[in-house]
């Protein structure tokens, strides 16, 4: 992974050589007294990366078991879990444990019925303003982009779930029912420490300390904002393999043609 | 020009021949493109009327599929987009190689503009060519600003608030504009349909002008690094074969670069904060455009004083539509009757200097105008190095631009371009029977 790392490192660099002079900017745009999240080393990055699945599979039982209470993932429907390699029957089942609504039927009534694959997964609320009036007026955000929609990306959901601190520092005085994270803009925020040892029971033996499921759900979530991405460096290298080919014949067809004007 | 091309294209077989005799289409491509004189001595710089001529039809195609997908709608709109990046096969690739298009577009076209101010290429006879040019600038800013506004996401919506309210601080009648922008009293449904259909509009807007840029290059011919008039057909060479190879090489390396940044970093470009929903409650911490505005949002930015009756705002909308507007009377600005910076030794220096101001100008943009250029450094505030660029921006073409070419003392013109293309010391012999202008 580290040669990998390496050489999506020096590609960028040499993509865009220059460029960073004009576009180095989406980085410090939302720094606002926040902690920089330390990076961690991920399995899905550089150009080499894939997905960790047996991770994101553990990452989306922490989601159903965990944050799915409060958080939607309003992009993703049930038939999706195939690509985590799971059969028709096991994605089936996980539909079969949530509830639609789904309607009008002959009678024009609305009715109740167990989710399909084709369902996008259930929201844990009816509307924005029942998801307000259960957590104290803030809204949960949906998770489905999370890791693309914040410069630190996977690094800041990270950081942000294992860096709940008990007591906040003396010079932040914090509003009734929030809670301290120096991670989150601010350094408060409405919702709770959502993690505790222990809060799902890993089916393969790992244990579920805040970090392990943290890391697990940090997987699913870049999985759920980037599905396509095994698919879409695995195509690249085709592409630009191609294009180095490419790239070397016609410059020697343009010397070949030049050959007698230098 | 030559005149000998009349039908010389006719080796093709019956049907061209029969085409051809009435509307001469094949002898068009066999004069414009084929045959077409060519100074011989064009560098890699001269690549990139090709390069963009392919990022305008990649942009043109990839949108009009990802138009068959996109739903204008407030309430749908950044929804249909993620449809497209997980449902519609090979959807990722068709909005990621739109989404990164533009900016390699904006990089191309800030190198073909940068290049044109290099080797003169803007003076007589090419000034309509130039102001072409600059008319398809300002057709992509305005492209790309109505297509960044379609996703619908927090910086789509924040963006199109704050750069349409520019229009605001018109005097009398600014609201009124802004109002009839917008369809309605705040950014919302009417505004994003009306984005969307001048988004599909504007490109083959921009096609239109393209034909005119070419038709008026292929008139005056192409500028050369040298800067000098071909002399005759010594200097010049057919554009095909030599430099459809040429071209071919350029553009197979920068579409390299696009696959390897549209395959391996899409988002390097974007804002994270845009794949958010748009929320009119909600205004992000910092509200920027894509890189490729930003130093004109410096500019912008940088007029922060109050000027006899025109205030801090509209001091800033005139200072931006300005800066994109002073490049429409360049070729009048400059007062030098050398071409090409290569004899300008003085005018070199400030090209580049020019270039450093520009850059600078799109890294204060990124930034907070309050926030400190270095920590600990109190008194040095973005808004300050802003001041400077702006001022140097303005200084460079209303100042320099006509001064220098009174005042420099230019290098010695080759007589010919084959002459050090060649190396040989002779002069041409056509140059004496046909004495082209001295620009």
């Amino acid at each position: 992974m580290d040669i990998g790392k390496k050489i999506s490192t020096a590609a960028a660099i040499v993509s865009v050589a220059g460029l960073v002079l004009f576009g180095a900017t989406s980085t410090d745009v939302a720094a606002i007294e926040a902690e920089t999240p330390e990076n961690q080393d991920w399995q899905f990055e550089g150009v080499f990366g894939s997905f960790d699945v047996a991770s994101i599979q553990r990452g989306l039982q922490v989601y159903l078991e965990v944050c799915s209470a409060c958080h939607s993932l309003n992009q993703m429907a049930y038939r999706n879990l195939a690509d985590l390699g799971f059969n028709a029957d096991e994605v089936k089942a996980i539909a079969a444990e949530y509830e639609v609504t789904d309607g009008p039927d002959d009678n024009g009534d609305m009715f109740q019925r167990p989710a399909r694959p084709s369902d996008k997964f259930v929201l844990p609320f009816a509307n924005e303003k029942a998801a307000r009036a259960a957590n104290n007026g803030a809204f949960p955000t949906d998770l489905s982009l999370l890791t693309k929609a914040h410069p630190a990306g996977p690094d800041y959901i990270y950081a942000l779930l294992t860096g709940f601190e008990d007591e906040a520092p003396d010079d932040v005085e914090l509003a009734e029912g929030m809670e301290y994270n120096p991670y989150f803009s601010g350094g408060q925020i409405a919702m709770a420490p959502p993690l505790f040892e222990d809060s799902v029971e890993y089916s393969d033996g790992r244990k579920a300390t805040v970090e392990n499921m943290a890391w697990d759900i940090t997987n699913f979530l870049q999985w759920t904002a980037e599905p396509e991405m095994e698919e879409r460096k695995r195509i690249g290298w085709k592409v630009v393999l191609f294009l180095l080919v490419l790239s070397a014949m016609l410059y020697a067809a343009k010397r070949k043609v030049w050959a007698n004007q230098h | 020009m030559s005149t000998h091309t009349q039908h010389s294209s006719s080796s093709g077989g019956g049907l061209v021949k029969w085409i051809d005799s009435r509307l001469p289409i094949f002898t068009y491509l066999q004069k414009e493109y084929g045959e077409f004189p060519a100074p011989r001595n064009f560098n890699y710089w001269w690549n990139f009327g090709a390069i963009l001529s392919f990022m305008l039809v990649i942009m043109i195609f990839s949108g009009i599929f990802l138009a068959m997908q996109y739903t204008p709608h407030v309430s749908l709109a950044f929804d249909s987009v993620e449809r497209i990046m997980r449902d519609v096969n090979y959807g990722w690739l068709l909005r990621y190689m739109h989404a990164n298009g533009a900016t390699f577009f904006f990089i191309a076209v800030y190198i073909h503009l940068f290049r044109g101010l290099y080797y003169g290429s803007y003076k007589n006879p090419r000034e309509l060519l130039w102001i072409f040019g600059v008319v398809i600038l300002v057709l992509m800013m305005a492209s790309a600003f109505t297509g960044y506004v379609l996703p619908w996401g927090q910086m789509s919506f924040w963006g199109a608030t704050v750069i349409t309210n520019l229009f605001s601080a018109i005097p009398l009648v600014g609201d009124a504009i802004v109002t009839w922008l917008w369809g309605g009293f705040a950014v919302d449904n009417p505004t994003l349909n009306r984005f969307f259909s001048l988004h599909f509009l504007l490109p083959f807007v921009i096609l239109a002008v393209v034909v005119l840029h070419v038709i008026a290059l292929h008139v005056s011919g192409s500028n050369n690094p040298l800067g000098i008039d071909p002399k005759g057909p010594q200097d010049t060479l057919p554009f095909h074969p030599y430099y459809t190879a040429k071209d071919s090489f350029g553009l197979a390396v920068w579409i390299t670069l696009f696959a390897a940044v549209v395959f391996f970093a899409p988002n390097f470009f974007g804002e994270p904060e845009n794949y958010l929903k748009a929320n009119a409650l909600l205004t992000p911490a910092e509200i920027v455009p894509e890189w490729y505005f930003l130093p004109f949002f410096a500019i912008l930015r940088s007029v922060d004083f109050n000027l006899w009756f025109i205030d801090a705002k509209l001091g800033g909308v005139i200072a931006m539509f300005g800066s994109i507007f002073v490049l429409f009377i360049v070729p009048w600005l400059d007062s030098s009757k050398v071409r090409s910076a290569r004899f300008r030794p003085v005018y070199k220096w400030f090209f580049w200097i020019f270039v450093l101001d520009c850059v600078l100008l799109g890294y204060v943009g990124g930034h907070a105008p309050n926030a400190k250029v270095f920590e600990g450094v109190d008194w040095l505030e973005f808004i300050d190095l802003g001041h400077v660029g702006t001022a140097w921006y303005f200084i460079h073409f209303l100042v320099i631009l006509p001064v220098l070419g009174m005042i420099e003392k230019t290098k010695p013109l080759p007589t010919s371009i084959s002459e050090p293309v060649l190396g040989g010391g002779q002069a041409a012999a056509g140059a004496a029977a046909k004495p082209m202008e001295k620009a």
